[in-house]
């Protein structure tokens, strides 16, 4: 039998050792020239050797590419450094933000946290005494409620802008439609302090933010799966319900994420509508009503001692870590049905 | 002089179907090589239209078209006898395509468009005032130039999705599936990949999933708007074997740059031309009376590939 031998599977268009050598040599280089430098010049210090491994780097490896291959992969490799110094750029703040809250924070991290509340407690108490439960409690209803709140009227805002294209539509944004319609319920009500009214009052802030972003989504649905769906005779709002929502799903998880990012960290409009509790209140319908983002702030503004900052930075710790969750769950959720 | 065409081919047709029956199977079990597109026109399978399901087809009297002030589509009137099947070949922007829209109105879904005449299904005008648009599409299915299965849904669902867009009650869901994508020539191919995504498939079995779906509502018309345009060879042919299948028990209306495939699928062919203003048409007739003696000079001019 004619047998055809079969050749390993290769990837010849990934990087070889050879070259990854050659890289990891102008890199050494780059670190070396770069000391030198600064040692002979007065550029001493992290922030000054950092700026001068880059030029360096980006330089020799300009020439490399330039002499390996020629003036196009050369100009092509300094855009590459230009974009990998753009993400170094973008990557620090976030890493150095979320490092700085750890160190700080897991001081104030102590499992009674999540049980108790500050009823009885002042801020400059031990740190084991009291806890956050009333705030991760307030925070969680009344973003929850604000998302019951704004992602229907936000969608709904959005399917208007892009589905009806009404004649509302050219001169009214979306965000000012979101907010006329809210501030028309909101305003003959707002008389007490009470975590609805937070919910309220965070729904103006996120409404907007997810109005635009779901709009972006929906626009990107292409024209033909509306046609498609009208063909089958489909009226326009099942067409929209069964198949236009359901293709545009992760874009609209995306901006039920962009919405809470946009509310979770509020403590202004929360403190003069909710009253900003101290206890454990769960009826949003009434009475004063914790939250993170004010349980940080207070403790932060009316403490003063090294318990109340290290209760602060805990507090930030946990709303972090709520944001996170949150994130992943919301992506999990988009991501577990569909492509 | 249009309208006597069209009178012509209807009983044409009809006749066409009983006398050639036999002597076009002959024809076809000798494989005689075509050598023309008139020919290969002679060389189809003659289909009795009849059924009750059909109806009686669908016929236009005076259809004018326009885009905001663009009049693109001028004094359309062209019979669509039910069992047959009718391309509409022509150079692009002809008017050919915005004309199939108007047979479903899916025209008016563009916000700028207007139109002028009648549109009668059953002798029906399906523009007339009161008249329930989606009712319409439900009996007049269309399958478009890009494959477009719903992203969301997978192959079942995306067959059955007629049903629950129109809210049709039916208990009997996987017979239909079935007899859907074994229509559309499909079944055999996803009959263990029900559960998949559309996406997985290929451009010419997605398409042929998007004819599946379109039949899942049973239309009593299919439109099919330059439905091999993206796809290869193999998957045209595919698509061409369901057109003659489906033609058994439905009126299909394709519009075409193929003309080879006018000339393979068609009963009647319709040219549309447009000369700088609005579209219109120029001819219809027997699909091989349009290649071999058309009467206008400039539908042999095109279909003899002198231009467009």
């Amino acid at each position: 039998m004619n047998t055809t031998t079969v050749p390993t599977p290769q990837k010849p268009w990934e990087t070889t050792n050879k070259q990854r050598l050659s890289t990891a040599s102008i890199i050494f280089a780059a670190i070396l020239i770069s000391f030198i430098v600064i040692k002979l010049t007065g550029l001493d210090g992290k922030l000054g050797f950092l700026s001068t491994l880059f030029i360096v780097s980006t330089l020799l490896i300009f020439i490399q590419q330039w002499r390996l291959r020629d003036k196009a992969a050369a100009k092509d490799s300094l855009l590459s450094s230009f974009a990998l110094l753009g993400m170094i750029m973008t990557v620090i703040p976030i890493v150095s933000i979320v490092y700085t809250v750890v160190i700080k924070g897991y001081k104030g991290i102590h499992f009674g946290m999540f049980i108790n509340d500050m009823s009885l407690n002042s801020v400059n108490d031990p740190i084991k005494d009291g806890g956050l439960l009333h705030a991760l409690v307030g925070t969680i209803i009344m973003v929850g409620g604000a998302l019951v709140i704004s992602f229907p009227i936000g969608v709904l805002t959005a399917l208007y802008l892009t589905e009806i294209r009404g004649k509302l539509s050219r001169p009214i944004p979306s965000i000012v439609a979101g907010l006329f319609i809210l501030s028309s319920l909101v305003y003959p009500v707002t008389k007490s302090l009470s975590g609805m009214m937070g919910s309220f009052a965070l729904s103006i802030l996120m409404i907007p933010t997810i109005a635009r972003t779901s709009e972006e989504m929906l626009r990107l649905i292409p024209q033909e799966l509306r046609e498609a769906g009208v063909a089958l005779g489909g009226t326009q709002w099942r067409t929209v319900a069964g198949v236009i929502l359901p293709a545009a799903r992760s874009g609209l998880v995306t901006a039920i994420i962009l919405g809470m990012a946009r509310i979770i960290g509020e403590t202004a409009p929360l403190l003069l509508v909710s009253g900003g509790g101290d206890s454990l209140n769960f009826n949003p319908t009434s009475g004063a009503m914790g939250s993170l983002p004010y349980y940080i702030w207070k403790a932060f503004l009316t403490g003063g001692t090294d318990e109340a900052f290290a209760r602060a930075w805990g507090g930030l710790l946990v709303l972090l870590a709520f944001i996170f969750i949150l994130f992943g769950l919301a992506r999990f959720i988009s991501g577990r049905k569909g492509n | 002089m249009e309208e006597r065409a069209t009178e012509v081919t209807t009983n044409d047709g009809i006749q066409k179907s009983k006398d050639n029956q036999e002597a076009v199977e002959k024809k076809m079990q000798t494989q005689v090589a075509p050598s023309s597109l008139a020919s290969v026109a002679g060389n189809r399978q003659a289909r009795v239209p009849g059924s009750e399901l059909l109806g009686t087809g669908l016929e236009t009297r005076g259809v004018h078209a326009w885009f905001g002030t663009k009049h693109v589509l001028s004094d359309v009137s062209l019979d669509f006898a039910a069992g047959t099947v009718t391309a509409l070949i022509g150079p692009s922007g002809c008017g050919k395509s915005t004309f199939l829209r108007t047979l479903n109105r899916m025209h008016e879904f563009i916000p700028t468009a207007a139109m002028a005449g009648q549109v009668l299904l059953d002798g029906k005008d399906i523009y007339a005032p009161g008249t329930d648009v989606t009712k319409i599409r439900l009996n007049v299915g269309m399958v478009f130039q890009k494959p477009n299965p719903f992203p969301s849904m997978t192959i079942g669902q995306n067959v059955l999705s007629g049903l629950k867009l129109a809210q049709i009650k039916r208990s009997d869901t996987d017979e239909l599936l079935e007899s859907c994508l074994e229509r559309a020539g499909l079944w055999s191919e996803v009959k263990d990949r029900l559960n998949e995504h559309g996406g997985a498939l290929s451009g010419g079995q997605q398409q042929r999933l998007c004819i599946a779906r379109s039949l899942a509502v049973s239309p009593q018309v299919l439109l099919m708007d330059e439905p091999c345009s993206a796809l290869d060879p193999g998957s045209t042919f595919r698509i061409e074997q369901t057109i003659s299948e489906l033609a058994k028990t439905m009126t299909i209306v394709i519009v075409t740059h193929n003309m080879q495939q006018a000339a393979r699928v068609s009963d009647y062919t319709a040219f549309f031309l447009s000369d700088g203003g609005p579209g219109a048409m120029i001819e219809a007739a027997p699909t091989s009376k349009i290649f071999s003696s058309p009467v206008d000079k400039r539908t042999e001019d095109y279909v003899t590939g002198r231009f467009g």
